[in-house]
């Protein structure tokens, strides 16, 4: 059976009142504009992340410290996002055993220092909110992103349990033919039972967490950024002051 | 005891320099490379990326130095102090950026500072011998961009490490041990990282530095080439006894290169500031990944500025044996009917009996390696390969300009494809491309021997 998933019709289709979510095997990701400026989207994210995502995948490139770039103080960071490490230099650490983890889930839940940079934002915006109930898999979770992910879905409690539906793809009314000439199926997420969250918030959820991902995987991005204005300027000076300065010993050269 | 006196009264620092000069010829190098080194007043925009890559070096070796104080070559290190520059270390993403965007600035003016020499045919007599080192500049660039690439410890700078050195073990009889001896491991390893760290921040640099001085040398000993692809020294003022068309090096171009570094910085501080991945091309996302030798990335694909060759490599399939059959027979025919002594004729025929061998003998892996190793070499030979009466494309005729036409646009075709996962079409339109990149150099000695030339004007214009 060919999978075809039109962009227009998936997002008609994906779950009750759901925002767009094109994900598909190969499919399209959804586009994110990350704000890295954004800080109370960013101490979001801070929170998601280190309360579901920081007891078995690492950031041991951060220090707990590091977090004071996006506004917040020692004594916060120590008191609403510091469980396992005892002193605010430390590493975002995990206490599993890299190697009790490949037994338990198959693969060793790669470090998320950097992860931003390696998946980008869109990629990992988009998986985060495209897990299913999948009863043939060990976790029971499959993504349609990543299909087949060890990872079982962390956020359930929050987006609710969904699961995968098939169906002809219809468009106006009328059955949509795929480029093989056989009726395209559309693959959309059915909602089992609901989470704590709606789907606009859950959405927002995934973008405050994907956003500190982000900020997490080049925290030096905000002063590259302030230093390259800047720098910019001054060159563009010199660009004008050598211009110059070259047409005037030039004078004599014809 | 009277010219004591008058020295007494110099300022210190004119002391200083008459001290060092009776001891060190300091005036004499500033004359002869600067101040009287004349240099023809047409350099047009072509010109600019001699000097810039000059620049890139001294900023190259300045960052590395920096980067080497924090940097760990240590497979379970690696990855992490990169990581570490770039979050603890003051200024630390700055140095690195530095570094990194400066790699792929390198080869960008190195390819442009080429591309003005097929221009305007700087190559030709009496520059082929700074041609020549220009030329092993360029190869020493990309080993050291290869060993380089590893440092990160990243998964391209594993695999693609591990892919390129597996194509010396195609090499026949000798192949794999000369991949173990390489690796100092069966796998790229810790021992690999190590050594590359090595070649990576001495020796390759050292041996860059001896050859950029060797290459500005032997450019100073026969003058610079220009637009016109005329020499200027064949017409000397008689009042200065100076070349007519020629200006002191300083300050005319000092002061226009300061121009150009300033211009190319803000370009180049753009990238470095505001897209220093550069869309995945100066960074791969992959790289991002630590290194994991039991798990392949699905697409392997190198730096940007490689590509053009592994596209040859991945073109050079078995049917582009028969491409190559073809050429080698025509060869053969064009052989048997030259001119020329029996001898020649002999070892020319000598040479594609044994190309025809080899065709039959190596498989489409080891031609693969060794049309990827042709296609940076076969730049040496330039030189003599153009046979055109003129030097600048200014006077050249439609043959050249097409052939070069052509082989930017194969050049640009095989780099954009070497990234790409391949596909049928995109196999074919690589060995299209090919076949065009080869034939630029090698049917150049006839192109350009019966190419309609018109004569250069006496002076620059």
């Amino acid at each position: 059976m060919t999978k075809i998933l039109l962009a227009a019709l998936a997002a008609a289709a994906l779950g009750a009142g759901t925002a767009p979510a094109r994900a598909a095997e190969g499919g399209r990701l959804d586009d994110i504009e990350v704000n890295v400026h954004h800080v109370a989207s960013l101490q979001a994210g801070a929170r998601t992340f280190v309360n579901y995502c920081l007891n078995c995948h690492s950031a041991s490139l951060v220090r707990y410290n590091a977090l004071r770039a996006i506004g917040l103080t020692d004594d916060q960071i120590r008191d609403n996002l510091m469980f396992t490490a005892e002193k605010i230099g430390m590493p975002m650490a995990i206490a599993m055993n890299p190697r009790d983890a490949k037994e338990w889930f198959g693969t060793t839940p790669p470090d998320l220092s950097v992860i931003a940079r390696s998946r980008g934002p869109d990629w990992l915006y988009t998986y985060l909110r495209a897990f299913y109930r999948d009863g043939g898999t060990v976790t029971g979770w499959n993504n349609l992103v990543y299909p087949g992910v060890a990872m079982p879905h962390v956020l359930w409690q929050l987006q609710g349990e969904r699961i995968l539906k098939e169906e002809a793809g219809l468009k106006d009314g009328k059955p949509v033919v795929g480029g093989d000439g056989r009726p395209a199926r559309v693959i959309r997420l059915e909602t089992l039972r609901p989470g704590s969250q709606s789907a606009a918030e859950y959405d927002q959820t995934v973008y405050d967490l994907v956003n500190f991902l982000a900020w997490m995987g080049e925290p030096t991005q905000l002063e590259r950024k302030r230093v390259g204005i800047w720098t910019l300027f001054a060159l563009a000076v010199l660009v004008f002051l050598t211009y110059f300065l070259k047409r005037a010993y030039w004078k004599d050269v014809h | 005891m009277a010219n004591g006196a008058t020295t007494r009264n110099q300022h210190w620092a004119l002391r200083l320099f008459e001290w060092v000069d009776a001891r060190f010829p300091l005036s004499e190098l500033w004359k002869e490379h600067l101040s009287e080194y004349y240099a023809p007043k047409s350099f047009n925009f072509w010109y600019y990326f001699g000097s810039l890559a000059l620049l890139v070096l001294v900023l190259q070796i300045v960052t590395g130095i920096f980067l080497t104080m924090n940097y760990k070559p240590d497979a379970t290190l690696a990855f992490a102090s990169v990581e570490y520059i770039m979050r603890e270390v003051p200024w630390g993403w700055l140095i690195r950026y530095l570094h990194s965007t400066g790699a792929s600035a390198f080869f960008i003016c190195v390819y442009l500072h080429m591309f003005r020499a097929l221009l305007y045919g700087s190559y030709r007599k009496p520059r082929e011998l700074t041609w020549l080192f220009g030329f092993f500049i360029f190869l020493s660039l990309m080993a050291e961009g290869f060993f380089g690439y590893l440092l990160p410890w990243g998964q391209m700078s594993f695999w693609g490490a591990q892919v390129i050195v597996n194509l010396f073990g195609a090499i026949p009889f000798i192949g794999e041990d000369l991949a173990i001896w390489i690796r100092g491991d069966y796998v790229v390893s810790d021992a690999t990282l190590n050594r590359f760290f090595a070649l990576h921040v001495i020796a390759v640099p050292l041996v860059l530095v001896g050859l950029v001085a060797a290459h500005i040398l032997a450019l100073h000993e026969t003058g610079s080439n220009n637009p016109d692809g005329i020499e200027i020294k064949a017409h000397i003022d008689p009042k200065t006894g100076h070349p007519a068309d020629g200006i002191p090096f300083h300050p005319y171009y000092t002061v226009k290169d300061t121009f150009g570094v300033m211009v190319f910085l803000l370009v180049f501080s753009v990238i470095l500031f505001f897209a220093p991945e550069f869309g995945g091309y100066f960074l791969e996302s992959n790289n991002f990944i630590p290194a994991d030798p039991l798990k392949t990335p699905p697409h392997i694909a190198p730096v940007w500025y490689f590509t053009p060759y592994y596209s040859v490599l991945r073109a050079t399939t078995d049917e582009l044996k028969w491409v190559i059959g073809i050429a080698v027979v025509l060869f053969m025919i064009w052989a048997f009917l030259r001119r020329g002594s029996n001898k020649t004729r002999l070892v020319l025929l000598g040479i594609s009996v044994l190309l025809i061998a080899g065709l039959f003998v190596l498989d489409a892996k080891v031609w693969g390696v060794l049309l990827m190793g042709g296609s940076v070499v076969i730049f040496a030979f330039l030189p003599w390969l153009d046979r055109s009466p003129v030097k600048s494309i200014r006077y050249k005729g439609w043959m050249y300009k097409l052939a070069l036409f052509l082989f930017v646009v194969a050049f640009i075709v095989l780099g954009y494809l070497g990234m790409q996962v391949p596909d049928t079409l995109a196999t074919r339109i690589a060995q299209v491309a090919t076949v065009v990149y080869f034939a630029f150099f090698l049917l150049m000695p006839w192109y350009t021997s019966i190419d309609k030339t018109k004569q250069p004007p006496e002076r620059v214009t």
